[in-house]
């Protein structure tokens, strides 16, 4: 059990090699409606980049793909599988909690913030949930954490409070503690935006060498060179909708909408 | 001017010796305080109501020391209810379900409206609302005569009330319940002080609410939740005093005013329960030091301090992922 390769390919899925699917997902927040029919679709083993300024929907959206946020309306199906909702007879039905937790389960994510636990070592923040689920003997567990983190560059932290690490390091404990629950999906919500520059570096590294795995990543980012060196697609996003999308150096090189151009323009 | 650059000849500056701010408040302060401090001194060894010998002589006897006893049971036993029973009650206050939340509201809103001493004089007369108390199906009674079965009774155990509310259990459950409310409040605003983003990453990763509330919020809401815990059983150990009116005896209080009472001698044990006060608050004091240091893991100065050294070492020497050891 001290596997440590990402069990993409392993796992297999719905046959059409789509891991994401979404369909007019729409999701107001009281009386805003911040995402405005987004259709979407990640094949199975691609690196997708959503880029769009801030307040586009973006983070919104990849918090409803595990549920995080309910939509309003829409469809979206991991691996084949609806999110949150069980359809029978034409009728959707809310799933329990339990159920949710056990969909987001397959489903990593990284977040801006780390939200890393911050009374437990960072050997404990990745081997928590496999042990607390039941997957792995306590020993076992600690022994794929720790090589967890040997492939995140942290081997020597392994007993270091959050607080006592690096932004860098902290957001490379949490890709680790995502990677332990062996996730077939990795969701990353702006995971180098809270980091001094001179640490971006270290967890784009980290995420480049998921990607050469060949993991599924959906990746909220201002990183427009991590979007053009690692990105199968690129999804820009502005005010709830998808503008325009495509190969990212064709987008980045030449964007046909003026919203693009605009954004582009500031952050190259 | 080409000089300036030239930073390592140059000599290095004397150190500063400058007049330091003068205090003069501090001293009158120190005055006023030490004259103050003199007098009650003074009143201490020349007033022979003090009686000291007297107290010091009555003040460890063995029915003041089962006096003790009592009371540091009865406040473990109550903080033990309170704690464990507040921490469900705010649960239940954050739950989703509106019914639990209901509950729960309905019970701090009782249980913090009606005075400790109120509630301790009524837990120590219930005996009068029930001779015995039996668990079994409700309204069996009028169950039975439903179906025409006159006292048909479906009862499983049942003790007198008598027996089993004496005084000690009364007043027991009247400050454990009571506290339970306090400590409901107070659980509750340690799980809100928890950042949300944590329950989002363990929801994340897949763990249930239970498990989130148990391992992941809990701990982290303990370190805001022990400090006026700390106070609560301060509170309560004083609270136990409230017990003589159920009627308890067995209490600290109690046992040094009923020596007092038989030897005319009132002050001095007034001034003996002031001392035990003192001296088991101080012990509390210590055991909440503790138990702070405990649950600030990943919090603490010192880790803040590390990090600082850290910071430091990667300056000195090298790439990030190498400092620090």
């Amino acid at each position: 059990m001290t596997q440590v390769t990402t069990p993409a390919e392993a796992e297999g899925t719905a046959g059409d090699g789509v891991m994401v699917r979404a369909e007019q997902v729409h999701k107001s927040f009281g009386s805003v409606e911040v995402l405005k029919g987004i259709d979407l679709e990640v094949r199975s083993g691609e690196v997708c980049c959503l880029l769009g300024p801030s307040g586009s929907g973006k983070s919104t959206f990849l918090r409803c793909i595990n549920h995080l946020e309910k939509i309003n309306a829409g469809r979206i199906r991991v691996d084949g599988d609806l999110i949150g909702y069980r359809e029978r007879g034409g009728k959707l039905h809310e799933m329990r909690e339990k159920e949710i937790a056990t969909q987001r389960r397959a489903i990593g994510m990284v977040f801006q913030r780390f939200n890393l636990f911050p009374h437990m070592t960072a050997l404990q923040n990745v081997a928590e949930a496999p042990v607390l689920l039941g997957r792995e003997r306590k020993a076992a567990a600690r022994d794929r954490a720790a090589a967890l983190l040997q492939r995140v560059g942290l081997g020597d932290k392994l007993g270091n409070y959050p607080g006592q690490l690096s932004g860098g390091q902290q957001q490379r404990v949490a890709i680790a503690r995502a990677l332990a629950m062996q996730p077939k999906l990795m969701l990353f919500d702006e995971p180098t935006s809270a980091l001094d520059p001179e640490l971006v570096g270290e967890v784009l590294d980290v995420m480049k060498d998921l990607a050469r795995d060949g993991m599924t990543m959906i990746v909220v980012t201002h990183e427009i060179g991590f979007a053009r060196e690692v990105g199968d697609s690129l999804v820009f996003m502005d005010d709830g909708v998808v503008v325009e999308s495509g190969a990212p150096r064709e987008v980045i090189a030449n964007p046909r909408h003026d919203r693009t151009k605009a954004f582009l323009a500031k952050v190259l | 001017m080409s000089s300036e650059t030239d930073t390592t000849e140059r000599a290095r500056p004397e150190p500063i010796q400058a007049v330091p701010v003068r205090h003069p408040g501090r001293w009158v302060a120190v005055a006023v305080i030490g004259v103050l401090v003199a007098m009650f001194v003074h009143l201490l060894v020349t007033n022979k109501a003090f009686n000291w010998a007297f107290m010091v002589d009555e003040m460890f006897r063995p029915p003041i020391m089962e006096g003790l006893r009592g009371t540091l049971a009865l406040t473990v036993l109550a903080m033990v209810i309170g704690v464990s029973l507040g921490v469900v009650v705010a649960i239940m206050r954050l739950s989703e379900n509106p019914i639990l939340r209901g509950v729960s509201w309905a019970y701090t809103w009782f249980f913090r409206a009606v005075p400790r001493l109120v509630l301790a004089i009524l837990f120590g007369n219930l005996g009068i609302l029930w001779a015995r108390i039996e668990f079994g199906l409700p309204f069996d009674r009028q169950i039975g005569a439903l179906f025409g079965v006159d006292d048909f009774e479906a009862r499983l155990f049942g003790f007198s009330a008598l027996e089993i509310l004496t005084g000690f259990v009364a007043g027991m459950l009247a400050l454990g319940l009571s506290e339970a409310a306090y400590m409901a409040e107070i659980v509750r605003a340690g799980i809100q002080s928890v950042d949300e983003g944590q329950t989002e990453a363990a929801q994340a990763l897949g763990l249930s609410r239970t498990q989130i509330l148990r391992r992941i919020v809990l701990p982290q809401a303990m370190r805001v939740i022990i400090p006026p815990t700390g106070n609560e059983t301060i509170a309560m150990l004083k609270d136990t005093s409230l017990v003589a009116f159920v009627p308890v005896s067995t209490e600290l209080f109690f046992q040094l005013k009923a020596v007092g009472n038989r030897t005319f001698q009132v002050f001095p044990m007034y001034v003996a329960a002031c001392l035990w006060y003192l001296l088991l608050t101080s012990v509390l004091l210590v055991g909440q030091y503790y138990l702070e240091r405990h649950f600030s893991k990943g919090f603490g100065r010192s880790a803040q301090a590390k990090i600082r050294l850290r910071g430091i070492t990667a300056e000195a020497g090298g790439s990030t992922s190498e400092a620090g050891r």
